[in-house]
C-alpha cells in the first residue's frame, strides 16, 4: 500500500497507466512463450520450395509457361503483376487446384533430400454472408481438427485456439461471428488457419479492397515477423507496389511468364516492370 | 385428453414416429444444403425421383424405391461434377437436367392415361407408413448421424472456401459427392411420405429460419432440430384436426417460424 501510494500512484490516472503499462508487458512475456511453444527452427535457410519449367494450360489457351522460381526459406517473395497476368493460377498450381505440366517440389539443400510440401494457404475471401451462423472458434476448429463443431465446444480445444489466434493478435476475436470481422481481423484468424501446423510454404492472396492502409501495413509487419521466426518460405500476390518495394526480399514480376525477379529496387526499376505499369517505381 | 385421442388410431402412431425421425434427419441435413447454397440442388433432386419411379415401372422392378435411390444417386453426382464444372452458369444447367428429368418419368408414367396412380407421390401421404419403413428411416438416421460425427468439419470447410479445405488436406471430392449421396438416399427414402412438391421446404426452411437467429454452429443446428421437430409435430396434429395433409400443414407451420425468425432479427439485430 505504502508503495502504491508513491509520486506516481498519487492521482488515479497515474495508477491506470502504471497499471496498463504492468498489462502490455506481461502480454508481451506471454507472447514471447507463445512463439517459443509454436516455433521448432528459425529459417535455416536450406530449404526450398522449386518450381521449374511450370506450364499452364486451359483449353488451347497457355495461362503460364516457362516459369521457374526457387523460393528460400525465411525470404518474402511477392508475385505482382497485372490482371490476367496468371498470378492466382501460380498459386493454384502449386495448391495443385488445376492441372500442370513441370515440376513443384519441397527440397532441403543441406543434403538433396526431396520432403513433403506443407502449404498453408490465406485465400482472399471466404464464402460467408453478413449472418451466417458460424463463430470463429467453428472457423478454425473445423478447418484444423477433427472434433466436430456442431456439437458442444471442447474447453480444451477453446484455449488452444484462443492461444493461436493470438500469436496474431487474434485472441479476443474467437466469440466473434465470422461475418462481422473487418478485412483486416478475418486476414489474421485466416492466417492462423494457415499456419496451424506450421507449414513450409505459406501461400497468401492479398485482397483487392476492405482493408485500409494501416491494416495492411501491419499485415504486411506480421508476415515479417513470420518470416524471421518460423521455417518457412512466404509467396505474396500482392496488389500493393508501396508496401511490396518496402517489405519484399524478392520480387516476381509475372505476365504470362516470369517477365523480372529479384530485390524489389532491381525488379520496380527495370524496364520490364516499365512496360507493364507504365513506370518504373525506381 | 383430446390431444391424444388422435393416438389411438395405429397409423397417426406410424405417422407420429415418422415424423419424429424424418424431421430432426431433414433439420440436420439442411444446415449444410443451406450452407453450401444446395437449394436448387435439392429441388432438383426431389424431382427426379419421377423418373426413377417410372424407371422402376418400365423395368418392372416391383420395389420402385430401388430403382429411385439408384437414380437420384446417379442424377445427384451428375449434377455435382456439373455445379464444379463452371462452364455454364451452375443454376442454368441444374434446371436444364431437373426439367428433363421430371418430363421423362411423367412421360413414363403417363402411358395409357395412368398417371392418377402416382399422382400420391406429388403430396405424399405419411398416415400410409409402415413399421417395416420406420425402421429403414431410423436406419438412415444413424448413418447420417455418424457420417455427421465423421465428415461435418470438412462439409462445413468446403462451403467456405474449398481450396483452404483442399490445402489443409480435406479429400474434398470425396466428402461432397459422399454428402450428395446421402441427401439423395433420404430425399428418396421420404419422399413418398412427404411429397416431391414440398420435400425442398423441409430441407430448407427449418435450416433457413435457424439461421436468422443463430450466432454459431452448435446453436444453428439446436435450432434447426427444433424448428424441424416443432413443426412436424404441430403440423401433423393440426392435419387431423383441419382434415387437410400432412404435408402442406408442416410447411405452412415452418414457413411461419421462418417469417417469425426473420423479424426477430430484424427487430432485435440478434
Amino acid at each position: 500500500m505504502e508503495k502504491k501510494a508513491g509520486p506516481a500512484g498519487k492521482s488515479s490516472q497515474g495508477i491506470r497507466i502504471k497499471g496498463r503499462f504492468v498489462e502490455e508487458e506481461k502480454q508481451a512475456v506471454y507472447k514471447k512463450s507463445i512463439y517459443k511453444k509454436l516455433i521448432k527452427t528459425k529459417p535455416c535457410g536450406f530449404h526450398r520450395v522449386a518450381i521449374e519449367n511450370l506450364k499452364v494450360q486451359a483449353g488451347s489457351t497457355t495461362i503460364l509457361e516457362n516459369v521457374s522460381l526457387s523460393i528460400a526459406c525465411g525470404a518474402l517473395t511477392v508475385i505482382i503483376g497485372k490482371n490476367g497476368a496468371g498470378k492466382s493460377t501460380l498459386i493454384k498450381s502449386i495448391l495443385k487446384e488445376v492441372p500442370y505440366e513441370g515440376l513443384i517440389e519441397f527440397r532441403d539443400l543441406k543434403d538433396n533430400s526431396i520432403g513433403n510440401l506443407r502449404v498453408g494457404y490465406v485465400p482472399q475471401n471466404l464464402n460467408i454472408e453478413k449472418n451466417a451462423p458460424v463463430s470463429v472458434y467453428d472457423l478454425v476448429a473445423a478447418y484444423t481438427t477433427n472434433v466436430p463443431v456442431f456439437l458442444h465446444k471442447s474447453k480444451k480445444l477453446y484455449a488452444e485456439i484462443k492461444e493461436r489466434l493470438q500469436v496474431f493478435d487474434g485472441g479476443e476475436l474467437i466469440d466473434k461471428q465470422v461475418g462481422d470481422l473487418s478485412g483486416g481481423e478475418l486476414q489474421r484468424v485466416l492466417l492462423t488457419i494457415a499456419c496451424t501446423p506450421v507449414p513450409n510454404l505459406l501461400i497468401l492472396d492479398e485482397p483487392v479492397s476492405g482493408i485500409d492502409r494501416n491494416g495492411r501495413k501491419l499485415f504486411y509487419k506480421i508476415l515479417n515477423d513470420l518470416k524471421q521466426q518460423y521455417d518457412l518460405s512466404v509467396i505474396l500476390v500482392s496488389h500493393d507496389l508501396e508496401l511490396t518495394a518496402e517489405y519484399a526480399d524478392n520480387v516476381v514480376l509475372l505476365d504470362r511468364t516470369v517477365l523480372k525477379e529479384g530485390p524489389a529496387c532491381e525488379v520496380m526499376g527495370s524496364k520490364e516492370f516499365k512496360e507493364v505499369f507504365g513506370y518504373a517505381a525506381f | 385428453m383430446q390431444l391424444f385421442e388422435l393416438l389411438q388410431y395405429d397409423f397417426m402412431k406410424n405417422a407420429l414416429l415418422a415424423v419424429l425421425i424424418i424431421t430432426p434427419l431433414f433439420g440436420i441435413l439442411g444446415t449444410l444444403i443451406v450452407n453450401h447454397r444446395m437449394a436448387f440442388f435439392s429441388d432438383a433432386l426431389g424431382h427426379s425421383a419421377f423418373t426413377g419411379m417410372a424407371i422402376g415401372v418400365l423395368f418392372g422392378i416391383g420395389n420402385t424405391s430401388l430403382s429411385m435411390i439408384l437414380f437420384a444417386v446417379a442424377f445427384a453426382l451428375l449434377l455435382n461434377y456439373i455445379r464444379h464444372k463452371n462452364v455454364v452458369s451452375s443454376d442454368t444447367v441444374i434446371s436444364v437436367f431437373s426439367s428433363l428429368s421430371v418430363a421423362v418419368g411423367l412421360a413414363i408414367l403417363s402411358r395409357n392415361g395412368n398417371f392418377s396412380k402416382y399422382s400420391a407421390l406429388l403430396v405424399g401421404d405419411i398416415l400410409s407408413i409402415t413399421r417395416k419403413e420406420i425402421i429403414s428411416l431410423l436406419v438412415i438416421l444413424v448413418i447420417t448421424l455418424v457420417f455427421w460425427y465423421a465428415a461435418y468439419n470438412g462439409l462445413h470447410s468446403i462451403g467456405i472456401n474449398s481450396s483452404l479445405a483442399k490445402s489443409k488436406g480435406i479429400p474434398v471430392t470425396l466428402l461432397d459427392n459422399a454428402f450428395v449421396v446421402l441427401v439423395a438416399v433420404i430425399v428418396m427414402l421420404s419422399v413418398r411420405w412427404v411429397g416431391i412438391l414440398i420435400i425442398n421446404a423441409l430441407l430448407i426452411l427449418p435450416a433457413a429460419a435457424a439461421r436468422n437467429i443463430a450466432s454459431d454452429n452448435r446453436e444453428y443446428h439446436l435450432f434447426s432440430v427444433m424448428i424441424s421437430v416443432f413443426s412436424g409435430v404441430l403440423g401433423l396434429v393440426l392435419s387431423y384436426y383441419l382434415n387437410v395433409a400432412a404435408g402442406p400443414m408442416l410447411v405452412l407451420v415452418a414457413s411461419i417460424i421462418f417469417f417469425v425468425t426473420f423479424l426477430a432479427r430484424k427487430l432485435f439485430h440478434i
